[in-house]
């Protein structure tokens, strides 16, 4: 029988994390820090909303773009918290998740030949949907001493005649940076001289602790040239019901729509009657949420200072990056050593990007109790290492 | 700071000073002055523990009293209140808008003792005009904690 599989796709790397996903489902009594969704349910008035729905029989497709509601809801919501303004009608589209706005993004986007400038470490998608868009991949590796946030003089040095779009992932997984606004006004100067266009993946928007969020598009001459895209997953803690929005220009949206119509229809419809009561009345919860997350987040920042682990001051997301190449170990091989030895599970920061090597991804998901526990063991672990030398 | 570590500690009374004071963002000696402070002032009136005693299989039979009285002179309803409050048996009892005065909350060992109680010492009461006695039969939430539901993590081990 011929070959059935094409090329492209075979050549396409396994995500990491699902080799590491292997190994620790093998065994037991596992504290899991690996987790890239939230821990809380869905607030309940949301889930009573869908519920409802689907009581009420709403179980037929919406139009492809989205409920004409939610969408109205959605362009209220990004501007009273980020002051943004989207027609909802031309300049939106109701997604499957964040996700499926990367990908149709990329696909309307794209032409072979085309340069995508990802940041890494970042999302393991933003690769791989490049690269199934015909474009082809330019990681710019972040560092350390820079918080893990993209300079002016990264991005200039890594565009070429063909550089078309630039993947900003803010704030980031897997290491909790963001972009303050005098970060992206540096790198919007680089981005309007060399007439770029830019994907902006702000699903954790919501998960920042300090001063409120920025994007990209607040700033002038950006919002014409920028894709955003967000969602419902973290913040709202709707990661299940895959539901997301994309909102660019409406020449972009337009060619976007054609393939979201043709490959998926419309997003969930219950997902979509359950995200209108989460713009209307959910701001409470999200913030409730993220108090809870910070409480954590400043929890684990200082075990890692108090243990000597270099770990930068995450302020968004709900990852913390520490650094540990002080052992002399590679990430997997730390990653491991502590998941055998101590059944804690973490990701290796390699999964991310081949400059996430020294780093692990902690998440802080999950409750104070369980943090409790897993940082005693990393504790632990780390003395052992320590004495061992 | 008073009501972000009352509103924390409400539902999490056993307390880790260093976990508050982190929650709060004060030192811990701040936070301890504070807590004795409102301990003091009776802001703070106790920690309790929420039980379920049916798994522990120690029976309990707890009604909700509605209590209509007529305050004689000089007795107000503070003073009857005074008088039923003082039993050990009165878990709680409020001063209620609506068809009646009193909400009272009896727990007992059983039915019977509750309902004993009610006929030998609450409804004599001088003041007392007359009593409804209701009994819990399942407690689903109480004090904002939802009893019967297990914490179970289902989420993928790694995403």
């Amino acid at each position: 029988m011929r070959n059935p599989l094409s090329s492209t796709i075979v050549n396409i790397k396994p995500s990491g994390i699902r080799k590491f996903f292997d190994i620790a489902a093998e065994m037991d009594d596992v504290i899991s820090l690996g987790v890239g969704e939230p821990d809380f349910d869905t607030p309940w008035h949301v889930r009573d909303e869908g519920i409802y729905s689907l009581e009420k029989g709403r179980t037929s497709y919406t139009s492809n773009a989205g409920l004409k509601e939610l969408k109205e809801e959605i362009a209220k919501f990004l501007k009273r918290r980020y002051e943004l303004t989207y027609d909802p009608v031309k300049e939106m589209i109701v997604t499957v998740g964040g996700s499926e706005g990367i990908d149709i993004c990329m696909r309307a986007m794209l032409d072979p030949g085309d340069e995508v400038l990802i940041p890494q470490p970042s999302y393991v998608s933003y690769e791989p949907c490049a690269i199934l868009a015909n474009g082809t991949p330019v990681i710019i590796e972040l560092k350390a001493e820079n918080e893990f946030r993209l300079t002016a003089e990264e991005l200039e040095a890594a565009i070429t005649p063909k550089t078309k779009l630039l993947v900003l992932p803010f704030p980031n997984n897997p290491t909790g940076a963001i972009m303050e606004r005098k970060d992206l006004e540096a790198i919007a100067e680089v981005i309007l001289k060399h007439d770029l266009y830019v994907l902006s993946d702000e699903i954790y928007s919501e998960l920042t602790y300090t001063d409120n969020h920025v994007s990209i598009c607040n700033l002038p001459g950006m919002q014409e040239r920028t894709v955003l895209i967000n969602g419902f997953s973290k913040s709202h803690s709707m990661t299940g019901w895959r539901l997301g929005y994309a909102c660019g220009p409406e020449v972009i949206i337009k060619q976007m729509l054609k393939i979201h119509q043709f490959a998926i229809m419309c997003a969930p419809t219950t997902s979509q009657y359950a995200a209108v009561e989460a713009m209307r009345n959910g701001d409470e919860d999200v913030q409730e949420m993220k108090a809870e997350y910070n409480v954590r987040r400043k929890y684990l920042l200082k075990r890692f200072s108090e243990m000597g682990v270099d770990c930068f001051e995450a302020l968004g997301a709900f990852y913390v990056f520490p650094c540990i190449k002080e052992f002399g170990m590679s990430s997997d091989d730390f990653a491991t050593a502590m998941l055998k030895s101590k059944k804690v599970c973490v990701v290796p920061g390699t999964a991310f990007g081949d400059c996430g090597e020294g780093f692990l991804r902690i998440s802080y998901a999950y409750t104070m109790e369980n943090l409790k526990i897993a940082m005693d063991r990393f504790q632990e672990f780390v003395n052992e290492l320590r004495e061992n030398k | 700071m008073r009501e972000k570590i009352l509103t924390y500690i409400e539902k999490n009374s056993r307390i880790d000073i260093a976990e508050l004071a982190l929650r709060v963002g004060a030192d811990e000696q701040t936070v301890l002055n504070e807590l004795e402070a409102m301990e003091h002032e009776r802001v703070i009136c106790g920690y309790h523990t929420l039980i379920d005693w049916d798994k522990v299989g120690v029976e309990k039979a707890t009604a909700l009293i509605e209590v209509r009285v007529t305050p004689q002179r000089g007795m107000g309803f503070d003073k009857v209140a005074e008088r039923i409050y003082n039993y050990p048996e009165v878990n709680s009892i409020y001063l209620i808008s609506g068809g009646f005065d009193f909400m009272v909350i009896i727990e007992g060992k059983s039915l019977r003792e509750v309902a004993q109680f009610v006929s030998e010492k609450l409804a004599p009461m001088e003041t007392v005009l007359s009593t409804k006695t209701n009994f819990i039969l399942k407690k689903y939430k109480d004090y904002g904690t939802i009893l019967a539901k297990p914490a179970k993590d289902e989420r993928e081990l790694m995403n």
